[in-house]
């Protein structure tokens, strides 16, 4: 016990006189948390609209200002050309074609159908599908509107209609800050504890001095733990910083416990601090760890559902979330901020995560060479 | 050397392979204690790959060998306690002042804080940096880090210290009082272990081994080999067991040009 209080000694001493890692563990968490949050954001703001008014009759008039009064729907160009509207779309200069064909107000007088053209750009996928969604639900309130309009005036008793309320539950404003700030905390605290445990190790070799250590008769686990615990306590401290930015900055709620919090995090450090030290157990340089540890950390990152919904994912790239502890974090969090799910209800997760960290941390002090 | 005195490293036939290639062959020695035993080769001749087997940093393939009495394929960490290590590469800490790398090192070694202070003070007064103990490692300069690597590596009072290459690159003043360390030492009965490239310090040894493509193919006093080589310095000696054809050919060379030769 008495080695490892000499190590730690050793190792804030280092810390507190490196001019690199004071700067990481306050710029980094501040960059990302800030500036990463609108970065990820589906929300859509404006979707461009190039009008083809080809009925030019006061009901099309009529459907154009209902999209204009929308928030989302700019009309940044209207034309009669099909030609020209195509050149708009081309340019990037409009997000979707929406042409009006002549007759469409005597189709609809005449009680037919009145066909509408919408044309999306779909490169991106997701934004057109979600913009196309939008201009639909205008188009289906002014069909509505339309119908009560003119049946009302047919009978004297208005026409009665189903009409759907939703609340959204655990996130009713549809914040997505509030969606992807977890997300951006796991992966602070995933680098910060990887790159910080790892790295220190790794240059130890590089200098020499794990030499000096190994030929002295301290236990490995000593090491190991002297190590760990310095950048356990960092990380801890980058969760208390990252919940009260979000706090103060987003207002993202906490709605679970502190202390589940909390639980949770120490026992996702001893995982990401034990694949550190684990890489760097391996490596011989720096470069070397970086580049195994980056690599680590994008595959899981991009597989853990903080960007895209695993579920849409094909079933056999699902599974490999299995071995991906960010994954069980990332759920861990959002459930613990937005929902306030209680320990009881993460029970699985805890326990996982527990054994993970096990399993890693013995392999770290296993593969970690006093003897060459 | 008195014959009487206690072996501290018993070395028989010892072997280390890396792959096929045979760093250490058959190797055999003792070391006695209080000694001053020189091992010296030219570079890649397998010095540092012996040193790190006694040290319990590497695995020997086979052989017979005690270190403090201690085996070193089932005692290792036992052996660790009872000896120093001084690398060929620096490794202090360049970010902690000098108490502080004592202090982390006599914390390592298990001794209790306040034989560390009473140690601290030894140590520094002996090197007269007891006014300079806040200074970082980083800021001096070459030779005194490696006087304070050798201190730093007896904090703990080991009965054996092995010394690799210990004054690289250091001036002949400073090298100079680096050796009335090692003496010093000696005198207290520390087994020292000493590899060099530098002829002049051979002569200060009690004995030296000259090992040659992996082989020890000569060990006695300097004296004795001097004596038996029919030379007039250690520098010759080396060059006579480690390229035997070199005399053969009708060179005169300067002893500085020789120095190079073997370094």
């Amino acid at each position: 016990m008495k080695t490892i209080f000499f190590l730690l000694q050793k190792e804030f001493r280092q810390i507190r006189r490196n001019k690199t890692i004071l700067p990481i563990i306050f710029v980094l968490p501040i960059v990302q948390l800030l500036i990463l949050v609108h970065a990820t954001t589906f929300e859509i703001k404006q979707v461009n609209l190039c009008i083809v008014d080809q009925d030019g009759s006061a009901i099309s008039k009529q459907l154009v200002h209902q999209m204009e009064g929308s928030s989302f729907f700019k009309i940044t160009a209207s034309t009669f050309s099909m030609e020209q509207a195509q050149q708009q779309l081309d340019r990037n200069k409009a997000d979707m074609i929406v042409r009006i064909p002549a007759n469409f107000s005597r189709n609809l007088m005449q009680q037919k159908q009145a066909p509408l053209q919408l044309i999306p750009n779909a490169i991106n996928a997701n934004f057109a599908t979600l913009s196309f969604n939008y201009l639909t639900q205008v188009v289906q309130s002014f069909n509505k509107n339309l119908i009560v309009e003119w049946s009302g005036a047919l009978s004297p008793v208005p026409i009665k209609h189903i009409s759907v309320q939703a609340r959204f539950w655990y996130n009713p404003e549809m914040n997505y800050k509030w969606y992807m700030y977890p997300g951006i905390m796991v992966i602070l605290i995933t680098m910060i504890g990887m790159f910080l445990s790892g790295l220190n190790l790794v240059r130890e070799k590089e200098m020499g001095t794990s030499e000096q250590l190994n030929v002295s008769p301290m236990k490995k686990h000593h090491f190991i733990i002297g190590k760990l615990l310095p950048f356990l306590i960092i990380g801890m401290f980058e969760l208390v910083l990252a919940t009260l930015l979000g706090r103060l900055v987003y207002q993202v709620p906490l709605v679970g416990s502190v202390w589940v919090l909390s639980a949770f995090t120490f026992v996702y450090l001893l995982v990401v601090l034990g694949l550190g030290l684990l890489i760097s157990t391996l490596a011989e340089t720096q470069q070397q760890m970086m580049f195994v540890a980056f690599f680590i950390i994008i595959v899981f990152i991009l597989l853990s559902g903080i960007f895209t919904p695993t579920e849409s994912m094909p079933l056999w790239v699902q599974q490999f979330n299995v071995i991906n502890p960010l994954a069980y974090f990332m759920r861990v969090l959002r459930m613990l901020m937005l929902k306030g799910a209680g320990f009881a209800n993460l029970l699985s997760e805890f326990i996982y995560l527990s054994i993970y960290a096990v399993i890693v941390l013995s392999m770290a002090t296993w593969r970690y060479r006093k003897t060459a | 050397m008195d014959n009487d005195k206690s072996i501290e490293i018993h070395v028989r036939n010892l072997v280390k392979k890396f792959g096929s290639f045979v760093a250490n062959n058959n190797l055999s020695f003792d070391v006695y204690q209080g000694e001053i035993f020189g091992f010296l080769g030219a570079n890649g001749a397998g010095k540092t790959t012996a040193m790190r087997i006694l040290c319990g940093l590497s695995h020997p393939t086979s052989g017979e060998i005690t270190v403090a009495g201690f085996d070193v394929y089932k005692q290792k960490e036992l052996i660790k306690k009872n000896i120093g290590y001084m690398s060929q590469k620096f490794s202090l800490y360049d970010d902690l002042t000098i108490a502080e790398n004592m202090e982390l090192y006599g914390g390592i070694y298990g001794l209790s804080r306040k034989q560390i202070k009473v140690r601290i003070g030894e140590l520094l007064e002996k090197l007269q940096l007891t006014d300079r103990q806040s200074t970082l490692i980083a800021d001096l300069p070459l030779g005194w880090k490696q006087k304070l690597a050798f201190s730093v590596a007896m904090i703990h009072k080991p009965r054996i210290v092995f010394l690799d290459e210990p004054t690289g690159g250091v001036d002949p003043i400073t090298r100079r009082q680096f050796w009335d360390l090692i003496y010093e030492a000696a005198n207290q009965g520390i087994t020292l272990f000493v590899t060099t490239h530098y002829m002049d310090e051979a002569e200060y040894c009690d004995r030296v081994s000259i090992m040659v493509d992996g082989r020890i193919d000569a060990l006695d006093t300097p004296g004795n080999l001097k004596n038996k080589y029919q030379v007039q310095n250690m520098n010759d000696v080396f060059i006579k067991v480690a390229r035997p054809d070199f005399f053969s050919q009708q060179y005169t060379v300067s002893s500085s040009h020789l120095n190079n030769q073997i370094n």
